[in-house]
């Protein structure tokens, strides 16, 4: 059975057939659509390697379905940057060596743009750590990660704040 | 993961009919069953996908006073819902100390009640489960049984009901909106999931083909608000499975209590609602020695099924504690952070 959808992935509107509706959003960006950004950890909800926006939101893209989600909007680690100029999350990653090996690096971001958008933790260290349990990084990055996601929220913040 | 055909009803009515077809299955947001695919364990040859059934995502309150909550409704947006969070706060912290951030953003009321057991040898589909094949023997009774439950087990299963958000809708007497071929119909959550017995496959009241509409709370739930917490104790702070957790909630007047209600989980193959504990706490002075005695009886019955004995010691002090912190007030913030022994507010001491 033929089956179409229609995704907007980082602000691209693609129609896609799937020939089968056991594919994942993961397996869709990564196999078929060639965004290996988003990384494969467990395939299983336990890790958040796979994080991505759905319709702002972030969720685990190895537990959803690809059909279920005809005529989302689709935002991966690829659609963060403008052309040239790093997201600020992405920049205060870099700063703040919030990454070893890299692997759990989409996922992480990704999972802190959508704790920033949730708008929930603030800068409160304890706050952003339980807001980003669900990214596992196995290298420890830890540390870093909180202060890079601190300082991505105060920038935003402040930035909204400028234009406000 | 096998194949299946996949289709997706666009009313309550249609999804019903589809469900009763033998071999379907409910797709909510599939954080559950899709997980249990990949591993072979559910084997559904038909997906009834009912994630956009409309009418079923709202959170509306109830002209008496009571909350009802659809059974798409995200488990974030329910806990996040500021309405919500403020008369029913410990059910907001439950969702909260549940899974992740990612997860709870789409996991469903209704997928959520019936997320399946954790027992790793319900997941290995090399190991014997009675759960998933009547009559194959439980491995988890001469096995790795640390985390298996200690209240209302059975020779034929001894596994733990691993949902957070049903242990505060337990206490709260909360009632599951059952939709079926022949029609709607109401069951206390309390009574919503079943004990193992000899049917450990049997895991709840719903008949094929019947689906969660909605999940209501009383006003009288809300009455609750002022001295209401969950607490939950795992083996890391966050993103982890209780080992034990605790819904405790009183309503205080003139030093004395009035009512309470207490519930648990991680002990049980449903959310345990302690009665008795209950009876002794109301009229009794907030306290040590009240919450010990109520502790105390709501354990009166546990047994361990294994390596777990620790966990009625663990259980009774995770409800004396529990019973402390509703003792001592909400948290001002909401909703209040996760549920951990580990989280600042609401401290033991002040
Ligand atoms: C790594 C990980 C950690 C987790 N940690 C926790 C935790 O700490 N605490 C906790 O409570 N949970 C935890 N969970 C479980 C999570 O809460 C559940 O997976 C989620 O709530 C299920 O909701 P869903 O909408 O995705 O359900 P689905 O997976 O879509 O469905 C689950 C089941 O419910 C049925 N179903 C769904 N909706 C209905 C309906 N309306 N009527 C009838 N049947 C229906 C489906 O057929 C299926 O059998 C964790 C999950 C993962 C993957
Ligand atoms: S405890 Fe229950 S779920 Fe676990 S193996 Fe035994 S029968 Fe299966
Ligand atoms: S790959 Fe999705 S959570 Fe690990
Ligand atoms: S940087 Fe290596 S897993 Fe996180």
């Amino acid at each position: 059975m033929p089956l179409s959808i229609t995704l907007t992935i980082n602000g691209e509107p693609r129609r896609i057939d799937l020939d089968d509706p056991r594919v994942t959003l993961l397996d869709l960006l990564r196999e078929r659509l060639d965004l290996t950004g988003t990384k494969k950890g467990c395939d299983r909800g336990q890790c958040g390697a796979c994080t991505i926006l759905v319709d702002g939101r972030r969720i685990n893209s190895c537990l959803a379905l690809a059909i279920s989600h005809d005529g989302a909007e689709i935002l991966t680690i690829e659609g963060l940057a403008r052309g040239d100029a790093l997201h600020p999350v992405q920049q205060a990653f870099i700063a703040h060596d919030a990454l070893q090996c890299g692997y759990c690096t989409p996922g992480q971001i990704m999972s802190a743009v959508g704790l920033i958008g949730e708008g929930q933790a603030g800068d409160d260290p304890e706050r952003v750590r339980e807001g980003m349990s669900g990214n596992l990084c196995r290298c420890g990055a830890y540390a870093g990660i909180t202060e890079a996601v601190i300082e991505a929220q105060r920038a935003l913040t402040s930035d909204a704040e400028k234009a406000a | 993961m096998n194949r299946f055909d996949y289709v997706r009803p666009s009313s309550v009515s249609e999804a019903v009919a589809a469900g009763a077809e033998p071999g379907s299955a409910f797709l909510a947001a599939g954080t559950n069953l899709l997980d249990l695919m990949k591993g072979g364990i559910a084997r559904p040859t038909r997906l009834v996908d009912v994630g956009r059934i409309p009418g079923l995502d709202a959170i509306e309150t109830l002209p008496d006073g009571g909350v009802r909550i659809g059974a798409l409704v995200r488990n974030a947006d329910l806990a996040y819902h500021q309405e919500f969070a403020r008369r029913f706060p410990m059910v907001a912290e439950a969702l909260l100390s549940g899974a992740s951030a990612q997860l709870r953003n789409a996991a469903t009321t209704g997928g959520n009640l019936l997320q399946r057991t954790r027992c790793p040898y319900f997941y290995d589909t090399a190991s014997a489960c009675n759960k998933r094949e009547p009559g194959a023997g439980c491995d988890a009774l001469a096995g790795e049984n640390r985390q298996h439950a200690v209240l209302g087990w059975s020779e034929a299963c001894i596994a733990t009901n691993p949902s957070d958000f049903a242990v505060p809708l337990a206490a709260l007497d909360a009632v599951v909106e059952i939709e079926g071929r022949g029609g709607r119909r109401e069951v206390p959550l309390t009574d919503f999931h079943r004990l193992p017995g000899d049917t450990p496959q049997i895991e709840t009241v719903l008949a094929p083909g019947e689906l969660i509409v909605a999940v209501r709370l009383s006003a009288d739930a809300a009455a609750f608000a002022g001295h209401a917490r969950y607490l939950k104790v795992r083996e890391r702070t966050s993103y982890a499975f209780a080992v034990v957790s605790a819904a405790a909630a009183l309503r205080i007047a003139d030093g004395r209590i009035e009512a309470a209600r207490l519930a648990l989980g991680g002990v049980a193959l449903k959310p345990w609602r302690a009665r008795e504990a209950e009876a002794a706490l109301a009229g009794a002075s907030p306290g040590f020695e009240s919450f010990q005695e109520a502790a105390a009886l709501a354990l009166a019955e546990a047994r361990p099924s294994g390596d777990n004995a620790y966990k009625i010691e663990l259980a009774r002090r995770v409800i004396a504690r529990a019973l402390t912190l509703a003792a001592a007030g909400t948290p001002e913030r909401l909703p209040a952070l996760p549920g951990s022994p580990f989280a600042s507010g609401g401290s033991l001491h002040d």
